[in-house]
């Protein structure tokens, strides 16, 4: 299957003959630096490769319309809980830009001992399942191929079935996971001992399958209570799993710390987010950095959000970083919508684009603060190691509550997140290895003793290669629950996919979900309530209140709302008018030359705004002037009388309004004003008259009087096309 | 526990180390909080690691589930599941796969017990 842009990808397609189905490629994969650096009228510092087909960012039209990748690879997250629909989320984030698509997983799966099969709907995320993790990589495969790039699959290799789960995704070419030990005990409470045993099995799978692995502490920060004070103990978990991952077979090419800037403003963040990740950096040289944006310190302002995740973009180019992740602005509120992934990419990807080679033009300042501050963090975190040395080591450690206490260490609060030893799901399950204990699979983890009554040299040659050696020994379990699975989701919106009915959606397929804004003038608790009577009576159903924020006390509030349309839309029963093609620019200058068009252009009325109408004119932006149309430009604030009046002094055959201004439909009136004067002068039918601005559209000219009304994107092109049909058509009439 | 801040008196030997020994000091003290738990990891199996194994060996979830149960039930985990299945396809003269199948149905047990019994190979 080939992926044309024109269409939609087609889950039948993806779904087919899936029990055969390889993955094309395994292990992850780093971006390749831009070979010169040079793209479109630029020269950057730190890019990758170009895209073969991409959506830049909005605008890249004043920049030839370029989409330079920045060079570290970019995460979004996607929990929808329905793969089927990850799948399209995917697509869209790799369309801007994405190459590391992490998939949440439902609610619960870290206590679930052994593997979910089949395609069940999750919580919060997705089950992860043979049949889930085979279709999306199916479909990561053509959509990579879309867009020219490798895409790295990401997931989860923790809770009670780590081993199973790291080699469920070696086999479905899964590129890179979670996978922290710690994150087990503290998080998920499963047991220490089990949690350690398992995870060095997980770890050894996913190295042989050259795998990427994130570690958990970031999740240090999103649980301590003052997460800039957990800074010391943060350095302390990722020495931990790194060493440990490098200790059973992993290399630290693949090992990624998952760093996240600790404070958000109003603390002076900078300050103490940049010593952190300095001090990072210098200890953990040669190992891997995952920039995650902060999602501590997040309220429901997608604004606020964004400019936190910017001034964490800085930090990693003020560091480094080999992949920066992302949150949707929307994590704050409720399960991120689709396009909330593709802002929160491109959020990253301006910041980085915008920060390009900054490192040139600063430098890091050790002399003052920075460099106190980072020999500081560092002997913190030495000290806090000693002591668990001290205490009889990291299960006695864990046992005593060390770890996620709300102390700056060696301060302490003694709050800190204490296990038992022999307590947590799947305690006192781990077993000895026996002297003859043997595991006839290859790259198996620990003590492993072939039998001494068989001759060869290999465990796996015991059974003739494993599935990592011979895949089609993969079991392929389809659905186990008749009820619970994605052909039935599918065939409960078949009849409106059929008849290709439109309905709003945000996160599953035609869920309905709108979203609105509203400013009113009253008390927080007061807009709160009316802004949902509101959109209830608007017909919104199941209406909510997704973020509410006071403009001052008593003068008004901006709400936002969301809500599920009732109805579907058919499109093919909209009256959308039909786009018109310019004339060839040879068309237009033969029929220009021929006919000498003339025109007078200003903008009108009280409007300064000179931009728009300049870029219409002006032959160094395109403008009319280049297909030899004289123009005869009055300037701005110009009365619309003056306006036809020159029109009438030149002899022109057209006049060019320009009106941006549209407070109190003053646009509006402007254009009828001019229509109603040409028309009272007698010269109307003379004269072509059109107008052009951001708020104008062709049917609202129209409806004023104009000829033709040219709204935003509107090029000179267009205009002098414009122009020419109605000369020629005037001229016959 | 409780404490305040007592950094300053905590540091006094660490304050002589250049960055490089500090950092080298960083990395001995992971090296040693780590070493048991790797050396825990390489002597112990747990129920995952063994139905991970099994999953290799081409056995479905479902599959490996059945068959560790057993091998719990029976004691024989220390052995490796894998090994199990291994030995019993070895000792009956039948397809791995067919032995794994056995276990996993509860039988074929006794015959692995009595050979293991008797010091095994």
């Amino acid at each position: 299957m080939i992926l044309n842009h024109e269409d939609k990808i087609s889950l039948e397609a993806i779904l087919t003959d899936l029990q055969t189905y390889r993955p094309k490629r395994k292990g992850w994969t780093w971006r390749k630096p831009h070979a010169t650096g040079k793209i479109g009228p630029f020269t950057y510092k730190q890019t990758s490769e170009s895209l073969q087909a991409s959506g830049g960012l909005p605008a890249s039209k004043y920049f030839n319309s370029i989409d330079p990748q920045p060079d570290c690879v970019i995460t979004t997250e996607i929990a929808s809980g329905r793969f089927e629909d990850d799948i399209r989320r995917m697509r869209m984030a790799a369309w801007h830009g994405a190459d590391h698509l992490m998939v949440i997983r439902t609610a619960g799966q870290s206590h679930f001992d052994g593997l979910i099969e089949g395609t069940p709907e999750g919580v919060g995320g997705v089950p992860i399942t043979r049949k889930q993790l085979r279709a999306t990589r199916k479909a990561l495969d053509y959509i990579e191929e879309e867009v020219g790039r490798p895409i790295n699959f990401h997931s989860y290799v923790s809770g009670v079935a780590g081993p199973e789960v790291a080699v469920l995704f070696s086999e479905e070419g899964v590129n890179g996971a979670h996978q922290d030990p710690q994150y087990n005990v503290l998080y998920r409470n499963i047991n220490m001992y089990r949690s350690f045993v398992d995870a060095a099995v997980a770890k050894k799978m996913m190295a042989t399958s050259g795998m990427a692995q994130i570690d958990g502490a970031h999740n240090a920060n999103a649980t301590a209570r003052e997460a800039w004070k957990v800074m010391p103990e943060l350095m302390v978990q990722h020495a931990i799993n790194c060493q440990y991952s490098v200790m059973v077979g992993m290399l630290k090419d693949k090992i990624c710390l998952s760093t996240v800037p600790p404070t958000a403003p109003p603390a002076p963040c900078i300050s103490l987010d940049l010593p952190y990740a300095v001090a990072l950096r210098q200890l953990f040289k040669g190992y891997r950095f995952r920039a995650q944006m902060n999602t501590k310190y997040m309220e429901s302002c997608t604004r606020e959000v964004t400019t936190t995740h910017v001034l964490n973009t800085l930090l990693s180019r003020l560091t480094s970083a080999d992949i920066q992740s992302t949150i949707t602005p929307d994590e704050g509120r409720n399960v991120p919508w689709h396009y909330n992934n593709i802002h929160g990419v491109n959020t990253a990807k301006q910041a980085l684009l915008g920060l390009d080679g900054i490192m040139d033009y600063v430098t890091l300042n050790f002399d003052g603060p920075l460099g106190e501050k980072v020999r500081e963090l560092k002997e913190r975190a030495c000290l806090f190691m000693e002591e668990i040395v001290a205490s009889g080591g990291y299960f006695t450690a864990v046992s005593q509550g060390f770890f996620v206490d709300s102390g700056f260490y060696p301060e302490r609060g003694g709050d800190g997140i204490a296990r038992q030893m022999n307590g947590g799901v799947g305690a006192g399950t781990i077993v000895p290895r026996d002297k003859d204990y043997m595991a006839p699979v290859c790259d198996h983890f620990g003590y492993n003793k072939l039998p001494a009554d068989c001759s060869v040299t290999e465990p796996c040659d015991l059974i003739d290669g494993c599935t990592l050696c011979h895949s089609e020994k993969i079991q392929w379990i389809d659905e186990l629950d008749p009820e619970d699975n994605v052909y039935k989701r599918l065939a409960q919106n078949e009849t409106e996919r059929k008849e290709g009915l439109l309905r709003p959606e945000v996160q599953w397929h035609g869920d309905g979900i709108v979203c609105m804004t509203m400013f009113l003038p009253a008390a927080e608790r007061v807009a709160e309530f009316a802004a949902k009577d509101i959109a209830e009576r608007l017909g919104l159903e199941d209406v909510e209140v997704i973020h509410k924020q006071a403009m001052h006390p008593s003068e008004g509030a901006l709400i936002e709302v969301k809500g599920k349309v009732p109805f579907g839309i058919d499109p093919a029963k909209l009256v959308i008018p039909p786009l018109v093609e310019p004339l060839s620019e040879e068309a237009i200058r033969q029929y220009v030359s021929e006919n000498k068009l003339k025109i007078v252009a200003a903008t009108v009325g009280e409007d300064e705004h000179s931009v728009g109408l300049k870029e219409i004119l002006d032959i160094k932006h395109g403008g009319i002037e280049k297909f030899g149309i004289e123009c005869n430009y009055l300037g701005t604030s110009v009365s619309v009388e003056k306006l036809a009046d020159a029109a009438v002094e030149i002899g022109a055959d057209a006049i060019l309004a320009s009106a941006i201004i549209s407070h109190s439909d003053i646009h509006r009136i402007n254009m009828r004003r001019l229509h109603q004067y040409c028309q009272e002068k007698g010269i109307r039918q003379d004269l072509i008259v059109v107008c052009g601005g951001t708020q104008i559209t062709n049917e609202m000219a129209k409806e004023e009087g104009m000829d033709a009304g040219f709204g935003r994107g509107t090029k000179g092109v267009h205009v002098a096309s414009f122009l020419v049909d109605q000369h020629r058509a005037n001229k016959k009439g | 526990m409780q404490r305040n801040d007592d950094y300053l008196q905590r540091r006094v030997h660490l304050a002589p180390l250049t960055d490089e020994e500090l950092k080298d000091r960083f990395w001995e003290l992971a090296k040693q909080l780590v070493e048991p738990l790797v050396e825990l990891a390489d002597t112990h199996t747990s129920p995952s690691v063994e139905r991970s194994v099994l999953l290799r060996m081409g056995f479905s979830s479902m599959e490996a589930k059945e068959i560790v149960q057993h091998c719990e039930e029976q004691g024989l985990l220390g052995k490796g599941a894998g090994h199990a299945v291994w030995r019993l396809a070895a000792l009956k003269k039948i397809d791995y796969r067919e032995a794994g199948l056995q276990l996993g149905k509860g039988q074929g047990w006794e015959k692995l017990a009595q050979f293991w019994a008797k010091g095994g190979a």
